[in-house]
This record gives structure tokens, sequence and C-alpha cells, in this order.
């Protein structure tokens, strides 16, 4: 891919999230935070690259404990905003007197 | 700065040639497979617009980050990489696919317990935490890039980082510096290991910018220099350290009320980080990830600035709370009214409409389990009541809502504040708790008030106004004065905010 491809689907992509973002309950915004964290740990891709190469030991090394940091945030991010998310109910139950709510 | 010709004849290079080591051109499933996981994140994003697909959501991101990281394993893998297609054998290096394992463990491990165990009101510095392990994590890929860039398919026919590659990888290093320092501070900040007080340092805009204009220059004379292999210079690492100076130094003067925005632009910081890092490797998932990190921090930056009526600048720039509460006059004391437990029961019960305000205070007295108890016996006595949420009521945004619901409080009972504004002409009480700021009318009329133009509930116009406050003395976070505590409708019941409540649960059972 060239650079100018790239940087399409960069600017596009920018515009999507602008959208996107604008469009999350402002009720979700901690959530958003949380599972924006998790997922821009998909930089554990370069990790695992740098991981699994060939040569430079060193850069294996950083590569592996780059692993490790971004998979904290991978199992931490998705887990917590799973957490969170779940507390979110409606109110489902009938009310015992439901006179005053309309 | 490269001159603008300079980039255009740097760009044209690697996009054909030198495709030998060139990683992103193995397989196109390969890139469509970056792509799916990609679209999976923006799925999981549109799936918080409202929580009942939220869920939903989120596990589209799991099978996303999934779907990159078994793409990236089974390219990557010597003995898998290069001959790789589909349906064809080929034999793993176990050994490396091992100690990726073992990483992934120890890293899933810590993420998963402490996502378990937080508190919720500890949320702003589990994310500030997490921050700065992406952060961290970019430099190390960035590290790693220039230690071994044949690795990553950056590198040039002449035996050097391609061009491009140096000024990508460069950037993603320095964001990823920048958002690391700078998350450690705020995390320091926000779990109460630093204090919360803005540090001054002396001409700190001079050394600020030059820094900045230093990693600037530096950046463009690593991306200029002939020989560019790790070894042959020290540029990029100077770039790297002063990145970390510069994330260390931005956030130091910036005060614990502004932390909400401070730690929705590390957010942001964390996103560009990872997007830099995509353009090295050039990776979709990256790069559509980056950018939709990146926009969302950005927003909900922007959201928190205006809540508070402050400009980005000013919030960057600094000092915010270091003035404000010496400016105070010599305080007179006005009178007020005090109630009790009993009479705040009475008029609850007696109301039809009942507006609760909810502040930070109300968390830190870890209140929001006994204030939903009072909210379902008022419900029983028939009383409306319903939850107003300030932008900025918590530590980061939509903080309070995760409390409230983590209490049990359904979440179409709660409002955001310009949806319900409007309805305190109607309402019988506004119950304030834990919340001081958010209802000062001074933002409305005093403009020479630190918070003058935040937006804020006209709790004035409800018939009764109950202040739920430890004491006279203490004032809200800006350290102004509340015309609110001395108006003739409002009762200030002054004690502990758990206290209070359930001595008003009590009051409300007899």
């Amino acid at each position: 891919m060239d650079f100018i491809s790239i940087l399409s689907i960069f600017v596009m992509a920018c515009f999507v999230g602008y959208y996107v973002v604008w469009s999350v309950t402002p009720a979700l915004h901690t959530p958003l935070m949380s599972v924006t964290n998790a997922i821009s740990s998909v930089i554990v891709v370069g990790a695992l690259i740098a991981s699994a190469a060939a040569g430079a030991s060193g850069a294996k090394w950083f590569g592996l404990v780059a692993v490790a940091l971004a998979s904290v945030n991978i199992f931490g991010g998705f887990a917590v905003t799973a957490r969170m998310l779940a507390m979110y109910k409606k109110k489902e139950r009938p009310a015992p007197k439901v006179e005053g709510q309309s | 700065m490269a001159s603008h010709t300079d980039y255009i004849v740097a760009l044209t290079p690697p996009s054909m040639g030198t495709g030998a080591e060139a990683v992103h051109a193995v397989n196109p499933w390969v890139a469509v497979a970056y792509l799916v996981s990609g679209v999976l994140f923006i799925l999981a994003l549109r799936g918080l617009s409202s929580p009942a697909t939220s869920r939903a959501g989120n596990r589209f991101g799991m099978l996303g980050m999934l779907l990159a990281v078994v793409t990236t394993l089974v390219t990557h893998i010597p003995g898998a990489g290069e001959s790789y297609t589909w349906g064809s054998s080929f034999v793993l290096d176990t050994s490396t696919l091992f100690e990726i394992l073992i990483a992934i463990a120890i890293g899933g491990t810590i993420g998963f317990v402490t996502a378990r165990r937080i508190q919720m009101t500890a949320m702003p510095q589990l994310v500030a935490a997490f921050h700065s392990l992406v952060g961290l994590a970019a430099v190390l890929v960035a590290v790693a890039a220039y230690l071994n860039p044949g690795a990553f398919g950056i590198l040039g026919t002449d035996g050097n980082i391609l061009t491009v590659s140096r000024i990508e990888m460069t950037l993603g290093a320095a964001i990823g510096a920048i958002t690391f320092s700078g998350s450690v501070i705020a995390f320091a900040k926000l779990n109460g290991n630093m204090s919360g007080a803005p540090i001054i340092l002396p001409a700190r805009h001079v050394i600020n910018l030059g820094t900045l204009a230093a990693i600037v220059v530096l950046t463009g004379m690593f991306t200029a220099s002939g020989q560019a292999g790790p070894g042959e210079n020290n540029l990029f690492w100077v770039v790297v350290a002063l990145s970390f100076a510069i994330g260390f130094l931005l956030i130091i003067p910036i005060g614990g009320a502004d932390m909400p925005v401070v730690v929705s632009m590390l957010n942001s910081y964390s996103g560009w980080a990872a997007a830099a890092m995509g353009f090295t490797l050039h990776n979709t998932a990256m790069i559509i990830t980056g950018a939709l990190v990146g926009s969302s921090g950005a927003i909900l930056s922007y959201i928190m600035c205006r809540a508070m009526n402050r400009s980005f600048i000013s919030v960057i720039a600094g000092g915010f709370g270091a003035t404000a509460s010496a400016g105070g006059e010599a305080k007179e004391q006005r009178p007020y009214k005090r109630g009790s437990a009993e009479d705040a029961a009475f008029l609850l019960k007696e109301a039809d409409n009942v507006i609760i305000i909810p502040g930070y205070g109300m968390a830190v007295a870890q209140a929001q389990h006994v204030l939903r108890e009072m909210g379902d016996i008022l419900k029983e006595h028939g009383v409306n009541v319903k939850y107003a949420i300030h932008p900025v009521a918590g530590r980061m945004p939509g903080h309070m809502n995760v409390l409230l619901a983590e209490a049990n409080v359904p979440y179409d009972e709660v409002f955001e504040l310009e949806d319900i504004n409007h309805e305190f002409s109607q309402c019988d009480v506004a119950f304030i708790i834990g919340a001081n700021d958010v209802v000062n009318p001074a933002a409305k009329t005093d403009k020479s008030s630190p918070i003058y133009g935040m937006p804020v509930f006209d709790v004035e116009k409800a018939k009764t106004i109950m202040f739920i406050k430890r004491s006279m003395s203490g004032v809200g976070y800006s350290g102004v004065d509340n015309d609110v505590f001395y108006l003739d409708q409002t009762m200030m019941l002054l004690a502990d905010a758990k206290k209070m409540v359930e001595e008003i649960n009590k009051a409300l059972a007899d």
C-alpha cells in the first residue's frame, strides 16, 4: 500500500470516528474511554511482529515487553468495560405503587 | 521542518520496489483481515450509542482484537510467515510462539485481575494507568522498529530506514512517550500519590515550547540524516528522551480540577500514537483504531472544556486552582437555614417531583447506595424522582453515570444537564448531594467569578432546595462561595452525606 492510500484510510477513519463518537450517549462516556483504551492496544500487532522477528535480539525483547504491556490493556480494558456495561439497567420492576410515575 | 517537496519525493519509493521484506504485502487476505478488525472496532464504539446495544459492541471490539492478534501471529511466526497460503502446511517456530503466549498470559492476567477488583470510584486512575501502558508499548514498538527495521518492512534499498517511515516512527515514539509520562503524572494526581495542586515552574512556557521545538527540529534532522540506522547517530534516542520529559512537564502544572480534560486528552494521544505506528507498519487496523481513539479523546476533551467553560489552551497552559482559593475576600457570616433529617423527609414525602443532583462528594462519602434506597422509598410514596448529572460531576466524562449504575439506579431515570435543566421550575425539591460548583448561580451572574460562564443547574427555580454538605466552611473545587446556601428556600443539611441520607431514609420509613 502506498502512503496516499494509507493516508486516505486514516482521514476517512477520522471522520467516521468523529460521527460515531458524537453519537455515543454521554451516560456511556466512561465505558467509551475504557473501550477506546482497550482497542488502542491494537499496537500489540507491532509488538508481535517485533517479538516474532529473527535478528536483533534487543528488538525482540522490547517487543515481548510491549506485548505484555498491551495485553494488560486488552484484557483489562475489555473486562472493565464489560463490567461497567453490565451495571447499566433499565427500570424494569413494575414499581409497587405506580401512581406518581408518568 | 522538512519542506513539502522533500516529503513528496520521499513518498514515492516505498510504494514500489523493496518488496522483498515488505511485511504488508504478504497475502491480500491478511489486509482484509486487518480491515475487518478495524471495522469491528468501529462497531464497538457504535454500540455505545445506547446502553442496550453497548454490550454487543464490546464483544465486537474483543472479536476485532482477537482477529488482529491471530492474523499477526499466523503471518509472522517464523516458519509460517513467508510461505503461508491458505491450506498449505507450515512448521511453527514454537519457542517464539511460546514466549509470546507467556507475555500475553502475564499481561492478560494482570489486566484481568485489576479490571475485576478495581473500585468504580477509582476508574479515572485506572484509565490513566492504562493510557500510560499504551504509550509505553508504542515507544517500545517504535524502538524495536528502529533496532530491527527489516522485520517491519521499512528498510529501503540503500540499507537505511525509509525517510517517510523515520518520520512516522519518530512521531509514534514521541507521542507514545508523552502519553506515558503524562499519564503517569495524571495517575499520581488522581490516585493521591501526588498533590492535585498545580506545580508551577518558573518560565515553564519557555521550557515547554523550547522542548517541543527541539523535538520537532531533531525529528527533522533524524529524517534528513543520510545514515539513520541504529548506532549511526543518537537523534532518535534524544527525541524519545525529550518526549518523556515534555509529557511530564506538560501535566505537572495542571490542577486536579482539570484532570477530566487531561485524561481525555491523553486518551486522544494514545490513539494518535497507535495511528503513527500503523503508518509505519502499513496496518489498516492500527490506523483505523488510532483515528477512532484520537477523535474520541479529542471530542471528550472538548465536551469537558465546554462543561467547565474553559478553553483547551487555558487547560493545557495549566495553573488553574492555584490562585482561585486565595482570591476570596474576608468571608462575612451570612444567615442560612439549617434543617434536620426529619424536616427533609417530611418535605420529600409531600413532593411530587424531586430532582437529585449528585456530585463527586457523594461518591467520596460512598452514599450512592443509600441515595438509591431513598429514591426507591420516595417512588413508593408516589414521588417522581429524577437524577440530574452535570458533565463534570465525576472525575472523568460519564463517571457519575457509572457510579449511579453501580448503585442500581436505572439509567432511564438519569438525565443530562441540557435535558433536565428546564424542569427545575416545576420541581418541588432539588436535592443536592456532594455537588457545589455545578449549582452555583455565580456562574451565570458574577463575571468576576472563576467559574463564570460554566453551564450550571437552575436549582434556584425549585420550590425547595436541600443541600447536603459536611459543614458551612468548605467550598467547592473552584474555591468559590455559593449564594444558593443563603436562599430563602434552601435547607442546609449539614452532615456526612451517607449518614444524612440514612437518617432521612429512617425518617421516611416512620
